[in-house]
């Protein structure tokens, strides 16, 4: 078990492509690190750089006391789980496990208890003379972790390990690699492009873009205060609605939001959490709305101006909850970030002009029907604020930033 | 691997070939190999059967009569063939310039291939494409400056000559085979083993060429075939005392008589050996061995 540090850790292709820029990242002895991003984010890359399978092109990356950038993979005490497993597949389930243990030379009467004990704690002890092309996905990737867990590394190294379950088995492993890496207490870097296991996973969370780390913190921190437009759109499902508003004052000092054809009045806490805020009065900002921070007007305790009206465009019944989409007559948001986020989504062309459609979370007790005029609450001490031309968080001074 | 998926009957868009199978259905396409296969085997039946007449029988009557009168089989061909130290000795020979042209290819091909394509170097592309270019180069414009490089070394004439002829030019295909099955192996397993805590060479011995038996197994044999059956080296390369079988039993044709009995032995001595070596490799030829490797 070791701390892993980055500093500074770049990576340049042959060819000029930068896939990882100047990454400062200081994971933990025992902290489950997640990089999350859209593919092509360079997560993956700052992850097989750790590993020793990717030069190191800037920077240096160290593990416990030892620089590791010129140590090969196989004397970094580092263990990984690849996505596709790359099982052995001439190999049976114990020799898979125990491979990296008999490279080791250790006794095998050692191996034999610590495979065993491995293949009991991920129940495979039945299938251990089984080969790879005889098990289900779910076994390959136990098999893979197992593979992983009984060398004792110093850290594990994830590459979207789930990837290829399928819904219900990911939700499964991914309550059991939690477990397991609290059991075992090993510092693990995973990456994911998928936000929830990052949230459910994760002591923290790294949010990566186009190489360039945007924010790291604990998930709820993420979620409650993202630096800029990227990680608010990433962090959350549904995403955060995101929709150009007018910021003005009254003659009473009263701050209101105008959002299509209503107006939402700021709460005092607000503008005290955010001062910077008070300065674009007049001027137009980026306003984010969860979706979990609506609800249906009719249930919930509406005071002034923290209604907008419009017509539901589509009812998502989830049992749980209601998503309920509607336009609002604003104009949408597009910045570098949301193209970014575009395009992680496949949804290449933003919507051009003429409104945009705000998703919302409703009680399932809700009376919202599809083409029916809906007024939704929206809970505006919880609303977050971008600026337009830069894309950061708006909260002490210009720059936004608050890590 | 998806290779491997491919076969699975029912997948929308198949092969011409799997297509007439289906299409055939099992018993006609069994009947036609049997037909294939007889057809083949004919001639061999027939050098098998004169090998065992007397020599005079041969002469006489074609080898089919031995169909009514068994009695005519005989082994006195092989005692005198055992007896024939020429032949005998150019049996061995052959052996002698086989086994190791076959094992040194493999192996020396084996170390290159998993080089050029798993370990990165400067000038791995330009030295794999240098490899391809030596497919295109016949043996022929290497005989002389061989048979003088060789007379220089003292090789000329000796079996090592042989040897290193055949390794020489065996070689380019063989890496390139190799090459191009060790590249094909997923990624992701090479870097495992490398995780793993595994050096190149153990990754080479554990992982790749474990996978890698049914390439290393057709490699084997062709280059065993090669060797075995090649006239042309042997014929420049070797003298009297190193003649392979081949060589040997040309010699034999030169001689007064058909001497039928003696040639007949010999060759079908000499088809024995390749076919055992076939045999013994062929069954790794259809082993699925990636089969749930990776996903």
């Amino acid at each position: 078990m070791a701390e892993v540090v980055l500093s500074g850790l770049g990576k340049v292709y042959v060819d000029g492509t930068r896939a990882v820029d100047d990454l400062n990242l200081e994971i933990r002895d025992g902290e489950f690190l997640v990089l999350v991003g859209p593919s092509g984010c360079g997560k993956t890359t700052a992850l097989r750089m750790i590993a020793g399978l990717e030069s190191v092109s800037e920077g240096s990356i160290r593990i416990g006391e030892r620089t590791v950038n010129d140590v090969p993979s196989r004397d970094r005490d580092v263990a990984m789980v690849f996505q596709s497993y790359a099982l052995y597949p001439h190999l049976d389930v114990y020799d898979n496990i125990a491979f990296g243990l008999t490279l080791r030379k250790l006794p095998k009467d050692e191996i034999d208890r610590r495979v065993r004990e491995v293949a009991e704690v991920l129940e495979l002890h039945e299938h251990l003379d089984r080969k790879p092309r005889n098990l289900s996905g779910g076994q390959r990737q136990r098999v893979a972790m197992g593979r992983a867990i009984v060398r004792a590394p110093r850290a594990f190294l994830m590459d979207e390990p789930l990837s290829n379950l399928d819904a219900k088995l990911r939700v499964q492993m991914r309550a059991q690699i939690a477990r397991i890496q609290r059991d075992l207490g090993v510092t693990t870097v995973y990456v994911t492009h998928d936000q929830t296991e990052a949230m459910t996973l994760g002591d923290r969370v790294a949010v990566m873009k186009r190489g360039v780390l945007q924010q790291v913190g604990p998930p709820q921190e993420l979620y409650d205060r993202p630096v800029n437009l990227f990680v608010a759109g990433f962090i959350g499902s549904p995403g955060m609605n995101l929709v150009t508003a007018r910021l003005d004052r009254d003659d009473d000092g009263r701050h209101w939001l105008t959002v299509g054809t209503d107006a939402l009045l700021l709460p005092d806490s607000v503008l005290l959490s955010r001062p910077a805020l008070a300065g674009y009065a007049g001027r137009d900002v980026v306003l984010g709305i969860r979706p979990e921070d609506m609800e249906d007007a009719a249930l919930a305790d509406a005071g002034e101006g923290s209604i907008l009206h419009s017509v539901a465009d589509l009812v998502e019944a989830m049992g749980s909850d209601v998503l309920v989409h509607f336009p609002v007559d604003a104009a949408p948001v597009v910045t570098e970030d949301t193209r970014a986020l575009a395009e992680d989504d496949g949804t290449a062309t933003l919507p051009k002009g003429g409104g945009v459609v705000l998703v919302g979370r409703f009680s399932p007790r809700t009376h919202t029907y599809e083409g029916q005029p809906v007024a939704v609450w929206v809970d505006t001490s919880r609303l977050h604020f971008f600026d337009p031309a830069t894309g950061l968080s708006v909260w002490t001074d210009k720059s936004g930033g608050q890590r | 691997m998806t290779v491997v998926e491919v076969s699975v009957a029912g997948s929308p868009r198949r092969g011409v070939l799997s297509r007439l199978v289906s299409r055939l259905g099992g018993g006609a396409v069994q009947v036609g190999l049997a037909l294939v296969a007889l057809f083949w085997l004919v001639p061999v039946l027939g050098l098998l059967v004169a090998s065992l007449r007397e020599e005079s029988a041969n002469t006489a009557s074609g080898w089919w009569t031995v169909l009514t009168a068994p009695a005519e089989l005989t082994l006195t061909n092989y005692a005198d063939l055992v007896h024939n130290s020429t032949v005998l000795r150019s049996f061995l020979n052959t052996v002698y310039i086989a086994v190791p042209a076959t094992v040194l290819v493999v192996v020396i091909a084996a170390l290159a291939a998993y080089g050029l394509a798993w370990i990165e170097f400067p000038g791995r592309l330009w030295l794999t494409t240098l490899v391809v270019g030596l497919l295109v180069l016949p043996v022929q414009v290497a005989l002389i400056p061989g048979a003088k490089l060789f007379g220089a070394l003292g090789l000329f004439g000796t079996i090592t000559g042989v040897v290193l002829f055949h390794v020489a030019f065996g070689l380019p295909f063989a890496i390139f085979l190799l090459r191009n099955f060790f590249a094909g192996i997923p990624r992701d397993l090479v870097e495992a083993a490398r995780m793993d805590g595994a050096r190149e060479w153990v990754v080479l011995r554990r992982v790749v060429l474990p996978i890698a038996k049914p390439a290393i197994a057709s490699l084997t044999i062709f280059q065993f075939l090669w060797v075995w059956n090649d006239l042309l080296v042997a014929l420049v390369f070797a003298d009297q005392d190193s003649a392979p079988i081949t060589v040997a039993l040309r010699a034999q044709l030169r001689q007064f008589g058909t001497n039928i009995d003696l040639l007949s032995t010999g060759a079908f001595l000499s088809m024995v050996v390749p076919l055992a070596v076939f045999l013994l490799f062929q069954r790794y030829f259809v082993q699925g061995v990636l089969a749930g490797s990776t996903k």
